[in-house]
């Protein structure tokens, strides 16, 4: 690749980090204001108009309070926990795209952090080992509530990566590939009636919600955080801005999982009649001018899925209780399992016969 | 035994059907209500922005009336102090000097009338018990929150109806308004 090239890319991988960071701050803004609202409340309105500076006065007062270390703890895991948690939580944003391509020139820069061919297989991976910084955390807070939210963490999320992987896996028999990009292109093919993918994978669809709030430890399955039987979960002994990490964390995740969802099921940064503006553009713009036209709506487009999936993480947040542990593992086991291997079989099936492609 | 309303319902403990047992057409059901109440009046509001409307029968913050010409009514005769329950009000009586005719409508008015806002409990017997309709309380002010318990002791100097600014001497003493417009001729003339 040459220098430019990459310049650009680099400038794109810092303004998706830029993004995924404020999107979560503001996430623990809208957090209060939806519950607010849910709950027939003004909410937060102290700060600046409207209160949106609250999450600057969050982080002023997570900063600058005592930094608590508890007795016994693992001094070094116990810093290390969040850090990774959070840098997990950074990670996975990386290859996901936000939009299709801008053309200056003969350059052209993908609105994407970086492009590989495993981009599905890397969320995965990179999700999975969040995991980890909950787990580390835990355990070095040495401290029983601690342990068992994290053992709870562990549990509930490799349960549900099972799940939510196959409920991917039909999504990849149609696909075809892994790489996110392309998945997102597939979903929209100029000149024909095509679908987004949650019109072929409605179950698929289902499944991977559910498992999104589990692996992302929203309500309904915030169990290991459940702050009646385990007084904080896995961050009791936490305090200053190492807790505000594992906060930040988990609003990261639900940000990434709400932009996978968009992508998978929901056609990305496509929308509809793009292919026809873009012609109608094209005449008087000229192509190139017209698909950057089209490429910014796009970013807005698959930023507006996004939001609707944060929304939705919040709404269901202030409106279902938490599941019983044991209820949550027969969901997943008996019930998720299940019905994904239903959905793959279905799946082909119908690829079988022509149905869906 | 009789029941007290007929709202009883009878529950029968059956096994889920299919649908109950899929939890999703309940959830939806339970974000259908949240929903609505997303978008319904909020119970709450930005207090000091704004605020809600005093009842017309409020019994807030205590004032001390002025009659028509601007004198004070309070002729100090102590019995809105026999009235309060709370023992909140104590005043030292006075008799009017010659030439303060302006400033006091009888003969003995109070030298010093005091309400102590932490014992008061807003029952308004005072002003039942007031003859000279001196003493009311308000119905859109409130004794606000202070920091020190002596600053709940109001005096006169809180207690008095203001009178219009340009009816003050410079010390701050309240006129009559003969008084002021003799003060405001007098401030008019040339040194």
């Amino acid at each position: 690749m040459e220098l430019p090239v990459l310049g650009w890319q680099a400038l794109v991988i810092l303004v998706v980090f830029g993004i995924s960071l404020l999107i979560a701050t503001y996430s623990t803004y809208a957090e209060r204001v939806i519950a607010a609202f849910l709950q027939d409340r003004v909410g937060p309105d102290r700060a600046g108009p409207f209160g949106i500076l609250q999450p600057l006065a969050d982080a002023v007062k997570l900063f600058t309070k005592e930094e608590f270390f508890p007795a016994g703890a693992n001094r070094a895991l116990f810093v290390f926990g969040p850090c990774l948690a959070m840098v997990t939580a950074l990670m996975a944003s990386a290859v996901i795209p936000f939009g299709n391509y801008l053309q200056f020139g003969t350059t052209i820069v993908h609105l994407q952090g970086i492009e590989v061919n495993i981009g599905m297989l890397y969320v995965f991976g990179v999700v999975s080992l969040g995991v980890y910084g909950i787990m580390i955390g835990g355990w070095a807070s040495n401290n029983k509530f601690s342990l068992l939210g994290a053992i709870r963490a562990a549990s509930q999320n490799i349960s549900y990566e099972l799940a939510m992987g196959m409920a991917l896996i039909a999504v990849l028999m149609m696909s075809g590939t892994l790489s996110l990009r392309e998945i997102t292109l597939q979903q929209s093919v100029p000149g024909e009636w095509h679908f987004w993918n949650i019109v072929k994978q409605p179950i698929g669809f289902i499944i991977f919600i559910v498992c999104a709030f589990a692996e992302t430890n929203r309500t309904p399955f915030d169990l290991p955080e459940c702050e009646t039987e385990l007084v904080g979960g896995y961050h009791t002994e936490y305090s200053s801005m190492k807790m505000g990490l594992y906060l930040f964390a988990e609003y990261i995740n639900v940000f990434v999982a709400s932009a996978v969802m968009s992508v998978l099921y929901f056609g990305g940064f496509n929308f509809p009649f793009q292919y026809e503006l873009r012609d109608f553009l094209a005449q008087s713009q000229g192509a190139v001018t017209a698909q950057n036209i089209i490429t910014i709506l796009g970013v807005v487009a698959v930023f507006i899925k996004i939001f609707s999936f944060i929304f939705f993480f919040m709404w269901v947040r202030w409106t279902l209780p938490r599941f019983r542990y044991d209820q949550l593992m027969r969901l997943g086991w008996t019930i998720l399992i299940p019905l994904a291997i239903f959905n793959i079989l279905l799946t082909g099936g119908l690829i079988l016969l022509g149905v869906i492609q | 035994m009789q029941p007290l309303s007929n709202r009883a319902k009878k529950l029968e403990k059956k096994p889920m059907t299919l649908a109950e047992r899929a939890y999703l057409p309940a959830i939806f059901q339970g974000l259908s209500i949240t929903l609505r109440h997303f978008f319904s009046k909020k119970a709450t509001i930005r207090y000091p922005e704004e605020t809600r409307p005093f009842s017309p029968v409020f019994r807030g913050l205590h004032v001390l009336k002025r009659d028509e010409q601007g004198r004070e009514r309070c002729t100090a005769c102590g019995l809105c102090a026999v009235a309060c329950p709370a023992e909140a009000i104590t005043m030292v009586a006075g008799e009017r000097k010659k030439g303060e005719e302006g400033l006091y409508r009888e003969e003995k008015y109070a030298v010093s009338y005091e309400i102590n806002m932490l014992r008061c409990i807003f029952c308004g017997l005072c002003e039942e018990a007031c003859p000279k309709a001196a003493v009311y309380l308000q119905a859109d002010k409130m004794a606000p929150p202070r920091f020190e318990r002596d600053e709940f002791i109001y005096g006169k100097d809180r207690l008095v109806e203001p009178v219009a600014p340009d009816a003050r001497s410079q010390r701050g003493i309240q006129l009559t308004p003969e008084q002021a417009q003799a003060l405001n001729a007098k401030l008019a003339q040339p040194a």
